[in-house]
């Protein structure tokens, strides 16, 4: 997804941005149980569920917004707010926590001024943490997107955030 | 239907085989404790309290979602069940804050009587907290979710009984909660403020704002002249949170406690229901007459008008213009009332006993002010309200003498006390309506097919030469399915009643906790006992109303009746 889509999504020309969406409402129209699955694409559009995609949702397939949301915030594959263009995962899992994550953790709040959950004013990186991402040999250890970058130092962070500028 | 037997704690017992083992242990006449079941809402299981021994079942069994089957063995009363049931409540006693003492719900509390009847004398878990902010920004009620167990009948008396669906479970694990969507205050939520939410709730997580404070302070300030108007469905309830059985009428009682109390009159709301029967029921005449919007729909449920406002601005147009009784009488103190007895409105504090929370938010609404020097309804205490101030004066509610409403803001009809029930507006508009049109006088002042508790009630009535189609329904989910006929054109009503709550006012979400089925029926009872015992029973012969029309106001749907007594709507954006 990019920027101007989830950008787009607030604005109220019904026909140019929800035309995917509506699309996607019309397939699963009258199909029970649809929410999740309607859920998930819309958020491949859009990048997150803002309030008026799922106010939309909520509209066409007669269910109320309070549901929706209570739906959304059960997921943690649901996302609320608009993401950044890097997802940052930083380990905060047994291994990563004893060869310190949390100095990890702190030079990339220092550094993107931002808080763990958060997401970057210029939208460029959203920073989470995970419990373990499975490279304990690594530790401590991120990923950006895709990318692994393991036995960190809180030194190293500007280099690496510098690569996804 | 199918019978199956089952016994319980070896009692032997009959049942319909739809039945969840909690019905069937109620109708052993056991008593369980129960927290997230309601009667009258469908079982959830949340809670876990109910749990009960069934044999052959692998594990303990929440009752109120188990269906019983032929030959079930079930035993409410063992050592496992017992110690189930205490680790349950401590859990929950657990993360709940201990300010008892202090807390709106003190005495009154689901949870704190399970754990005083389990008889726990200590908790051996301390666990974490909640810390959401306390929502108070709205006129009518105030949500304290450190105080929510997570039982889930706010969200199914909202969802199933009123159709609004306001509230959801929101985030999981410890982190759950009870919020409308994107976890907005009320203020901001499709909620009509009907308080149905605060009546189910088990502990003090959502109750009316509390505005006994201003009151008292009103009452000793010597300044003020503090006038007090009381809704019908009060009186039928009032005794309930004092001691006294349901149903019980204490209009005289209730009267003599306010002057206790301090207020310097005590003057009726059924005055103005009956005022609001002569306008609405003139306006209905002259929709008939003039082709003007119909159905006309009642408005004198503050609750229904916001469901209106919020869900069905387009239908903004059915909804009668006359203020409610609430309303009409604030805008009358501080104007008929203020210069009769040659005191400024601007001195004049003006109180209403009210059933409901919703009355909270209509004295609030910014068009409410009919002087220009603040609301015509300065506060509205709910039932439950005014039981806290009576006993907080030490009043011993129960013995003492009636005592006659102030007149002429006291003198009331039987047409004005039946506004407190279903189909009670109606019925009182169709006593004068009919009269007014034919000029005949009726034989029979009972409209049998507008009461009861039926969801919705249809009727048609000869009214001169016109069969007036007539609904009336109560609770907010049957008033979408009027409005959705409407809507579709299926609907050739000329007038409908819609309260908000079940039962209507004598339901209301401000009348005394436990409010079920069968209080709700005595409730009734005793609204068409008052009127059967009034010696006027039709709005149009209350000697007060023509008084003021005779040498105050004009005439219904005059002038100064319009600018005083009339109102208008505007939609809601909101949630």
């Amino acid at each position: 997804m990019s920027n101007e889509q989830a950008n787009n999504c607030c604005g109220d020309n019904a026909h140019g941005q929800f035309q995917k969406l509506d699309q996607i409402l019309t397939e699963y129209q009258d199909q029970k149980g649809a929410l999740i699955p309607v859920l998930q694409e819309a958020q491949n559009i859009y990048g997150y569920l803002s309030k008026e995609v799922i106010d939309r949702i909520g509209k066409k397939m007669a269910i109320p917004t309070s549901q929706i949301y209570g739906v959304a915030t059960f997921y943690s594959q649901f996302h609320l707010k608009a993401r950044g263009r890097n997802i940052i995962r930083v380990c905060q899992g047994t291994a990563c926590h004893v060869r310190d994550a949390k100095t990890i953790l702190r030079a990339l709040e220092d550094n993107l001024k931002i808080s763990a959950g958060e997401t970057t004013t210029d939208r460029k990186f959203t920073l989470e943490t995970v419990a373990c991402i499975g490279a304990c040999g690594l530790a401590p250890v991120l990923m950006v997107n895709d990318d692994t970058h393991g036995r960190l130092t809180p030194e190293a962070i500007p280099d690496i955030l510098a690569r996804y500028l | 239907m199918e019978l199956v037997k089952v016994t319980i704690d070896g009692r032997q017992i009959e049942v319909a085989k739809t039945t969840t083992v909690l019905e069937a242990i109620q109708k052993a006449g056991i008593k369980i404790p129960t927290l997230c079941y309601h009667p009258e809402l469908r079982p959830e299981g949340a809670c876990r309290v109910c749990m009960v021994e069934v044999e052959g079942a692998r594990s303990l069994v929440a009752s109120c979602v188990y269906p019983v089957s032929q030959g079930m063995v079930v035993r409410t009363n063992t050592a496992a069940v017992r110690e189930a049931r205490r680790m349950v409540v401590e859990l929950l006693l657990a993360n709940h804050p201990k300010d008892c003492f202090t807390c709106a719900r003190n005495l009154n509390c689901e949870l704190q009587t399970i754990a005083a009847d389990l008889g726990l004398r200590g908790i051996r878990f301390e666990g974490k907290r909640k810390s959401i902010p306390i929502d108070a920004n709205n006129p009518s009620l105030v949500r304290e979710q450190e105080k929510c167990i997570l039982c889930g009948r706010c969200i199914r008396a909202c969802s199933e009984r009123q159709g609004v669906h306001v509230y959801s479970f929101v985030k999981r694990g410890f982190n759950t909660n009870v919020a409308p969507a994107f976890e907005v205050g009320l203020d901001k939520a499709p909620c009509t403020f009907c308080g149905q939410c605060a009546t189910v709730c088990p502990t003090a997580a959502i109750v009316e704002k509390d505005d006994t404070r201003e009151v008292w302070q009103a009452i000793s300030d010597s300044t003020k002249h503090v006038v007090v108007q009381t809704a019908p469905a009060v009186r039928v309830a009032l005794g309930e949170a004092l001691g006294m059985g349901p149903g019980s009428v204490v209009t005289g009682k209730m009267v003599a406690a306010l002057r206790n109390l301090g207020f310097n009159r005590v003057f009726d709301t059924d005055f103005t229901a009956d005022l609001t029967i002569m306008e609405e029921g003139y306006e209905f005449i002259s929709r008939l007459n003039n082709g003007g919007k119909l159905p006309m729909i009642t408005s004198c449920s503050p609750g229904w008008v916001n469901f209106v406002e919020i869900m069905y601005p387009e239908l903004l147009g059915h909804l009668s213009t006359a203020k409610s009784p609430q309303q009409m009488f604030g805008a009358l103190v501080k104007t008929y009332y203020a210069e009769k007895s040659g005191i400024k409105p601007q001195d004049i504090v003006s109180v209403a006993i009210m059933p409901c929370t919703a009355k909270k938010a209509e004295a609030a609404r910014e068009e409410m002010d009919s002087t220009g020097c603040g609301p015509d309804v300065d506060f509205v205490l709910t039932t439950r309200e005014l039981a806290r101030m009576i006993k907080e004066a030490g009043i011993d509610f129960s013995s003492l003498t009636a005592e006659q409403f102030d007149a002429p803001l006291g003198i009331s009809t039987g047409a004005g006390v039946i506004f407190g029930a279903t189909g009670g507006v109606m019925e009182a508009a169709l006593r004068t309506v009919v009269e007014v049109v034919t000029g005949k006088e009726l034989d029979c002042l009972e409209f049998h097919a507008v009461r009861g508790l039926n969801g919705v009630k249809e009727a048609e009535i000869p009214v001169g030469d016109l069969k007036v189609k007539l609904a009336v329904t109560h609770t907010l989910s049957n008033a979408r399915k009027l409005l959705d006929k409407i809507n579709s054109g299926d609907a050739d009503y000329h007038f409908i009643e819609i309260m908000a709550c079940p039962g209507g006012c004598i339901g209301g979400g401000g009348q005394p906790y436990a409010s079920c089925g069968d209080i709700r029926q005595k409730r009734l009872n005793s609204i068409y006992e008052c009127d059967q015992c009034s010696s006027l029973r039709k709005s149009h012969e209350n000697p007060a109303v023509k008084e003021l029309y005779d040498t105050w106001l004009g005439k219904p749907l005059g002038e100064k009746s319009y600018q005083i007594l009339h109102t208008h709507y505007h939609p809601q954006q909101r949630g």
